[in-house]
C-alpha cells in the first residue's frame, strides 16, 4: 500500500509517488525532499527538534505520517530566510547568541515563529512556557529567551 | 521507517470509520491527534494492521453550547479548546487547565476525544470529565450509546471501549458554582503532572452548600472524590477550611510512587495543591492569583 503526496514545502510544490504510510513526515522531509534542517532528535514528541508549520500551525513532524501532509503547506527552517537575509527571529537569534551546536535551533525558530504569532509574550516567563517542549543541551535556555523577547519587541514592526 | 506496517485508510463519516474498523477484526486502531499514538507507533510498542483517520470527518470538530451543556466533537483539537470563549465563559476549569496540557505543537494536534481515549492516569482531560460528570457519545457496530465518564476509565491507559468503537462527542454540564480552581505540579511546564486538583464550590455566606473534587497523577485513573464532597457539605468557611480540606483529600486518597515520583512526595504535593486550590476557591473572583 501506497500512496501520493502533494504538498508545498516553502513555497515549493512537490508531487511525490509511492509513499508508505507509514513514513513519518520528518523523514519524508529530510529523505525524500532532502531538506534537512528539519533535526530529528527523540521521534516520541518530547524534544521539539523535528517542529515544522503545517498550514501555519507548529507541529511535531515525528508524531504526522506524510499522507496526512497531503494537500498541506508546510514552512520548514529552510523558508524562513537565508543566510544573507535573515528572517527577524533569526536575526535576534544571532544576536543575542541563541545557538551552540545548533541541533534544537530549527524546532526553537519553528516554535518562536508560533508563539509570537498566538501569544502575546509579554513576560518571560510566558516566553519560557512557550518553549517548555523544546530540549535544548546547551545553552542554558538564556539566550534563546532573550533572543524571543527581543523578537517579540520587534514584531509590531515587521511581522516575518 | 520506524513504525511497523499498516494499512492507512481516512474515512469521511463516521459510519465509514465504525465500517474500516469493523472489517479490521480487532486489528484496527483510530488515529486522531496522533500525539500519543504515534511515539507508541515509532516504538513498535503498537502493531495495528489498520490505521483509521479520523482527521478527515468534520462533523467530529465542533464546540457548541446545547441549553445547561457544552458538547465538544471528539476531533477537536486542544488549542481550539484552549482558545474558545464559550469554554472560557462556561467551563472555567478546563480553560484554566487547557494550557497545562502538553506545549503548544502538542496542543495543535492532540484531540480531546483522544486524551480521553488514550486514559492517561496524569492527563488534565479525563481528570476534568470526571470533575464535569461529562458522558461521551460512542459510536459502534450496533449504534450509538452513551457512557458516563465515571465507567469510561478502566484503568491506567485502558478505557471501557470495544475495538469497533469510536468516541464522537462529549457533553459537559455546566457546573453551578461561585468557586472554583485548577491546581497542578510538573517537573516541566506541560508534562504530564506528579499531582493535580480541580475543585469547584457553590458557596453560601458562611458555609459550603456543594462542592466538586477530581484529583489525578496519584492513581491508576483520575478519581473523583465523592467521600471528600459528602464531608464538604455544610462545612463552616473559616480560616482552618483549606487545611482541613487539604487532610480530608490527603487521608481519602494514598499515592501511587513510580519512577518520576515516590508516593510520599505525591501524597505531600497533593496535600498542598489540595490546601492552594480551596484558598483560590474560596477568594473572591478579584483575589484570584
Ligand atoms: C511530549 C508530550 C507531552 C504531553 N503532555 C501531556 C500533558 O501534560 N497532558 C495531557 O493531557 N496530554 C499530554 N500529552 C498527550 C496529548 O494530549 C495527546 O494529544 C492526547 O493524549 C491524545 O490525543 P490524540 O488526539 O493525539 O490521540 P491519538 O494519539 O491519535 O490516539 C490516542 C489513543 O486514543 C485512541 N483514540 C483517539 N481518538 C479516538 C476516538 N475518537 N475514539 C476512540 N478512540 C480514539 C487511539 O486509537 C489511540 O489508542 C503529551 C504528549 C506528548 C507527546
Ligand atoms: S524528534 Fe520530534 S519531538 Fe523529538
Ligand atoms: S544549541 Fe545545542 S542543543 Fe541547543
Amino acid at each position: 500500500m501506497s500512496a501520493t503526496v502533494s504538498v508545498t514545502v516553502n513555497g515549493t510544490k512537490y508531487d511525490v509517488q509511492d509513499v508508505e504510510p507509514r513514513l513519518l513526515l520528518s523523514d519524508f522531509l529530510r529523505d525524500m525532499l532532502g531538506l534537512t534542517g528539519t533535526h530529528v532528535g527523540c521521534e516520541h514528541g518530547v524534544c521539539g527538534a523535528c517542529t515544522v508549520l503545517v498550514n501555519g500551525d507548529s507541529v511535531r513532524s515525528c508524531l504526522m505520517l506524510a499522507i496526512q501532509a497531503n494537500g498541506a503547506e508546510i514552512t520548514t527552517v529552510e523558508g524562513l530566510g537565508t543566510p544573507e537575509t535573515l528572517n527577524v527571529l533569526q536575526a535576534q537569534f544571532r544576536e543575542h547568541h541563541g545557538l551552540q551546536c545548533g541541533f534544537c535551533t530549527p524546532g526553537m525558530l519553528m516554535t518562536g515563529e508560533d508563539l509570537l504569532r498566538k501569544y502575546p509574550l509579554a513576560t518571560d516567563d510566558e516566553i519560557r512556557e512557550g518553549l517548555s517542549g523544546n530540549l535544548c543541551r546547551c545553552t542554558g535556555y538564556q539566550n534563546i529567551v532573550a533572543a524571543i523577547r527581543a523578537a517579540a519587541g520587534k514584531r509590531a514592526e515587521t511581522v516575518p | 521507517m520506524k513504525p511497523a506496517k499498516f494499512d492507512y485508510v481516512a474515512p469521511t463519516t463516521v459510519d465509514a470509520a465504525v465500517e474500516a474498523l469493523r472489517a479490521a477484526n480487532g486489528e484496527g486502531k483510530v488515529l486522531a491527534g496522533g500525539q500519543s499514538l504515534l511515539p507508541l507507533l515509532n516504538f513498535r510498542m503498537t502493531r495495528p494492521a489498520v490505521l483509521v483517520d479520523l482527521n478527515g470527518i468534520r462533523e467530529l470538530s465542533f464546540i457548541e453550547l446545547r441549553g445547561d451543556r457544552v458538547a465538544i466533537g471528539a476531533l477537536t483539537r486542544h488549542r481550539e479548546i484552549e482558545q474558545s470563549p464559550l469554554i472560557a465563559s462556561k467551563l472555567p476549569v478546563m480553560a484554566a487547565a487547557m494550557r497545562h496540557v502538553a506545549h503548544l505543537a502538542i496542543r495543535n494536534r492532540g484531540t480531546i476525544g483522544g486524551s480521553l481515549s488514550h486514559a492517561d492516569p496524569a492527563a488534565e482531560l479525563p481528570m476534568l470529565s470526571l470533575l464535569y460528570s461529562a458522558s461521551l457519545s460512542v459510536q459502534g457496530p450496533s449504534g450509538r450509546r452513551t457512557i458516563a465518564a465515571e465507567d469510561f476509565f478502566v484503568d491506567a491507559l485502558t478505557n471501557c471501549l470495544e475495538p469497533e468503537d469510536i468516541v464522537v462527542e462529549i457533553e459537559f454540564p455546566i457546573l453551578q458554582q461561585n468557586g472554583w480552581a485548577f491546581e497542578e505540579v510538573a517537573r516541566r511546564f506541560g508534562d504530564f503532572a506528579l499531582a493535580s486538583i480541580a475543585v469547584s464550590v457553590r458557596r453560601g455566606a458562611s458555609t459550603i452548600k456543594d462542592a466538586r473534587v477530581a484529583v489525578m497523577g496519584v492513581a491508576d485513573t483520575p478519581l473523583r472524590l465523592k467521600e471528600v464532597e459528602g464531608q464538604l457539605r455544610g462545612i463552616a468557611i473559616d480560616d482552618q477550611m483549606p487545611d482541613r480540606f487539604s487532610e480530608l483529600v490527603t487521608s481519602s486518597v494514598s499515592a501511587n510512587g513510580d519512577l518520576h515520583a515516590s508516593a510520599e512526595y505525591r501524597q505531600h504535593l497533593l496535600g498542598q495543591l489540595a490546601r492552594r486550590a480551596m484558598q483560590t476557591a474560596l477568594a473572591a473572583e478579584s483575589d484570584r492569583r
